[in-house]
């Protein structure tokens, strides 16, 4: 008798009644549920010349959905870009970012967008959680007018200067001491706001970066310096290139941390303990243990360097979106079913992007001169003579 | 590093006051300007001609904009303006400086030794006492990234100044002067402006070897996006100063190690100089000299001796490095049809090349002879005094060539 209540209920109302008939206890709404979950991070963080925070990090049921789907965006659009390399819509350099997507999310949970991002080139991601949009992301990477830089910059140089995302740099470690340099700027107009500036492996071996920790240290700047340690400087391993792989102890009179860069409560967690320290401190050095999927860029198969089983290997066992998969399905705050059906939707509004943004037009030809000088020196520019030379292109 | 004196030739001869009286000077600059605006002008390739007014005009309504400081127009009536001060070029450029931040707490400087020494060159003395550490900062030896620094904070809005204590130092800054300040603005789009200006003294000086006499304006001239001036006077280092700080383009100001000391009555009254605009020295007839920096006292030299001999020439400093004022220029080849270079900067590819290839293209047909351009010789600067003499152009090597250039 229950049961046939029950069944002609549900056909009903299926959309209230459904919980109750897959699982025999009450469940609130998972996606504004904001009830606090303690989590325990994978490994305990390492530190140097400072406390480690705490192995347990608050969260909420919202938030770890939140990951996934935005990790899962993250992944997707990266592959969604490979393919556009591969068939000749991108050009030039692309940088996926696909494996290290925790260390974007994570961040962005512990900071604001009134804090600072600067990075490298492997910016796709992180201007995606900046805010950035698909749409635009995909124009920038085809050279479209619609691109978050109006096609004039390319995959190297997304930026978004309102929610403080300041690229999106070609040259390696050079990022540093403009990152530097925006800690300066908020301690100038005392904004109790922090910058992350974010760089590799390779880059950790740049002259700029420990002068420019020299600087941040010895005017107390609210900078933080964030080493994506994913092993490998395109195709140099990291044994073979800096003699003390330990790069957040690099720092000597820095106090550094090293986190565990596939789990992205860890990474929230370092960020949170961060911004804080560096607001009363000075700088800090974060190192994010983290790792790449794909080669360096889509010319670098990826795999002339490292075994596959290696490549396999990480993403069995460190994979940072199966690690919030489990975490969710675990505490169960969502079926199986349900993240199939948001990895379904992502996939799909990545495919929607794709579609616009290759109806995006090209940039007009005038736009070759454009922003070469700010406006008010006219738009036409410019070398020495100020000629416009105009050639008819074939 | 101590002040270098001036001491080429008899002191009195190099003081800009010489060209004209002092009194003059200023009414002329007064009278002649006041009504003209700043403007730019654009050559299409097509021939047709753009004129526009800068926008930057509407903010300096009370200055002075336009700093031409021309002879001919000194029978002006007196002015009710004050007689002006005296002072040395790294006081003027310190004046300029000083104003600046007092007007906008946005202004900084940061460079080594700018703080509480004083500035090698004195040009930022005593501003640590007066603003404080946290915008008269003292950097550590770190060019590269203290440029990225001041290019960093640029991006969210301030508007520091980064001196380089020699400019041959800024070559370890190239990579963040070129990719990141010169490029900022095109690659995010137009998002970002870089609203640096970048200063330091630069050319060959007395006898300091090769690595610290180096003239940088050869290497940044290709860099897209920056703009280039060089001071050769008390009055034009102040006006360009400020000009170039209230600038939203980043700006690389050249001075002269040699000029510092130089001695001229400026107005009292703020006013800035054109970025763009070049500067006639001395109107003339028969040739046009285009020069700048430190060259043009060689050639103001060289001009006593010309017009003792009979020759009227037309010295223009032409000021702005990049981009040229071929409007000025363009006028003075158009009377005179003749043109003479005079530059500190290597003959290979320096300012002197790019001013011949700009000439020629745009003005060939007024011209009737090759253009001459005497430039430094293409080697290192040596220690020797009479060897480094002969590295840069001396006036009777102009006068020589002025000589040939009349026949």
């Amino acid at each position: 008798m229950a049961l046939s209540k029950l069944s002609s209920s549900s056909s009903l109302s299926t959309n209230i009644l459904k919980p109750l008939t897959n699982s025999f206890f009450l469940h609130r709404p998972i996606s504004t549920d904001t009830t606090p979950l303690t989590i325990e991070t994978s490994v305990p963080f390492t530190s140097h010349q400072c406390e480690a925070p705490s192995r347990s990090v608050e969260t909420t049921p919202k938030e770890l959905l939140s990951f996934f789907r935005q990790m899962a965006t993250m992944r997707r659009m990266e592959i969604a870009a490979d393919s556009l390399y591969k068939a000749k819509l991108v050009r030039g350099f692309c940088h996926l970012y696909d494996g290290q997507e925790a260390v974007a999310i994570g961040m962005e949970a512990g900071i604001t967008k009134k804090d600072s991002i600067i990075t490298a080139y492997r910016d796709h991601c992180t201007f995606l959680g900046r805010g950035g949009t698909l749409l635009e992301v995909f124009s920038e990477l085809m050279g479209r007018k619609d691109g978050c830089s109006h096609g004039k910059g390319g995959s190297m140089h997304f930026y978004k200067k309102d929610s403080g995302f300041y690229g999106g740099h070609g040259i390696v470690g050079a990022q540093i001491p403009l990152g530097c340099g925006l800690a300066f700027a908020q301690k100038y107009s005392k904004d109790e706001t922090v910058t992350f500036a974010l760089y590799g492996d390779g880059a950790a071996n740049q002259g700029q970066l420990f002068e420019a920790l020299n600087i941040a240290a010895l005017w107390d700047l609210p900078a933080i310096l964030v080493c994506e340690n994913n092993h490998y400087g395109m195709g140099t391993a990291e044994w073979r290139a800096a003699k003390s792989p330990s790069y957040y102890k690099r720092g000597d009179y820095v106090p550094g941390l090293k986190v565990d860069g596939m789990d992205a409560l860890a990474v929230k967690q370092a960020c949170k303990f961060a911004k804080e320290h560096a607001l009363k401190n000075g700088p800090m050095i974060l190192e994010m243990d983290t790792y790449r999927y794909h080669g360096h860029s889509m010319s670098d198969p990826g795999s002339t360097y490292r075994t596959r089983d290696e490549i396999s290997g990480v993403r069995q066992e460190r994979d940072p979106i199966e690690r919030i998969r489990k975490l969710i399905l675990a505490h169960d705050l969502a079926t199986e079913k349900e993240l199939k059906d948001i990895e379904k939707e992502v996939r799909k509004e990545v495919d929607d992007a794709i579609a616009k943004a290759k109806e995006s037009p090209m940039p007009e030809p005038s736009e070759l001169f454009t922003n070469v000088y700010v406006k008010g020196y006219g738009v036409e520019v410019f070398g020495a003579d100020r000629k416009e030379v105009r050639s008819a292109l074939p | 590093m101590a002040a270098i004196f001036l001491g080429v030739g008899a002191a009195t001869a190099l003081s800009p006051s010489n060209c004209f009286d002092s009194k003059k000077f200023q009414l002329s600059t007064r009278r002649s300007l006041s009504g003209r605006k700043p403007w730019f002008l654009v050559v299409r390739s097509d021939g047709s001609v753009n004129l526009g007014s800068n926008q930057r005009s509407r903010r300096t309504q009370q200055l002075i904009t336009n700093a031409v400081a021309t002879k001919a127009d000194s029978a002006a009536s007196t002015s009710a303006s004050k007689q002006g001060h005296e002072l040395l070029l790294f006081e003027a450029l310190r004046e300029g400086l000083e104003e600046e931040m007092d007007r906008d707490p946005h202004v900084c400087v940061m460079g080594e030794d700018v703080g509480h020494y004083g500035g090698s060159y004195k040009v930022t003395k005593g501003l640590a006492d007066k603003y404080g550490d946290l915008r008269v900062l003292d950097t550590p030896i770190a060019e590269n990234s203290f440029t990225g620094m001041g290019i960093g904070a640029a991006m969210t809005g301030l508007r520091p100044i980064v001196e380089g204590m020699n400019m041959g130092f800024l070559l370890l800054a190239f990579n963040q002067i070129s990719n990141n300040c010169g490029m900022l603005h095109y690659t995010s789009g137009g998002q970002f402006t870089i609203p640096i200006v970048i200063r330091g003294p630069g050319g060959v000086g007395r006898q300091l070897g090769a690595e610290h006499s180096q003239r940088l304006e050869s290497y940044f001239q290709s860099i897209p996006g920056i703009q280039m001036v060089a001071c050769s006077t008390p009055y034009n280092a102040k006006g360009l100063m400020k000009a170039a700080i209230r600038s939203e383009n980043p700006v690389i100001l050249f001075e002269h190690v040699l000029l510092y000391n130089l001695k001229e009555r400026i107005p009292d009254e703020e006013y800035i100089c054109n970025l763009e605009e070049a500067e006639m020295v001395r109107p003339g007839e028969h040739v046009t000299i285009l020069t700048y920096s430190r060259m043009r006292y060689h050639v103001m030299q060289a001009a006593k001796t010309l017009v003792n001999k009979g020759y009227d020439p037309e010295v223009i400093d032409i000021r702005s490095l990049k981009p040229f004022d071929l409007y000025t220029i363009g006028n003075s080849i158009k009377k005179t049809h003749r043109v003479l270079i005079v530059e500190e900067c290597m003959r290979t590819g320096g300012i002197g090349a790019s001013l011949t290839a700009a000439i020629t293209e745009n003005f060939h047909d007024y011209l009737d002879a090759p253009i001459v351009c005497l430039s430094s010789q293409d080697v290192p600067t040596p220690y020797a005094g009479t060897l480094e003499e002969w590295t840069v152009v001396q006036p009777a090597q102009i006068v020589t060539a002025v000589e040939q250039l009349c026949q």
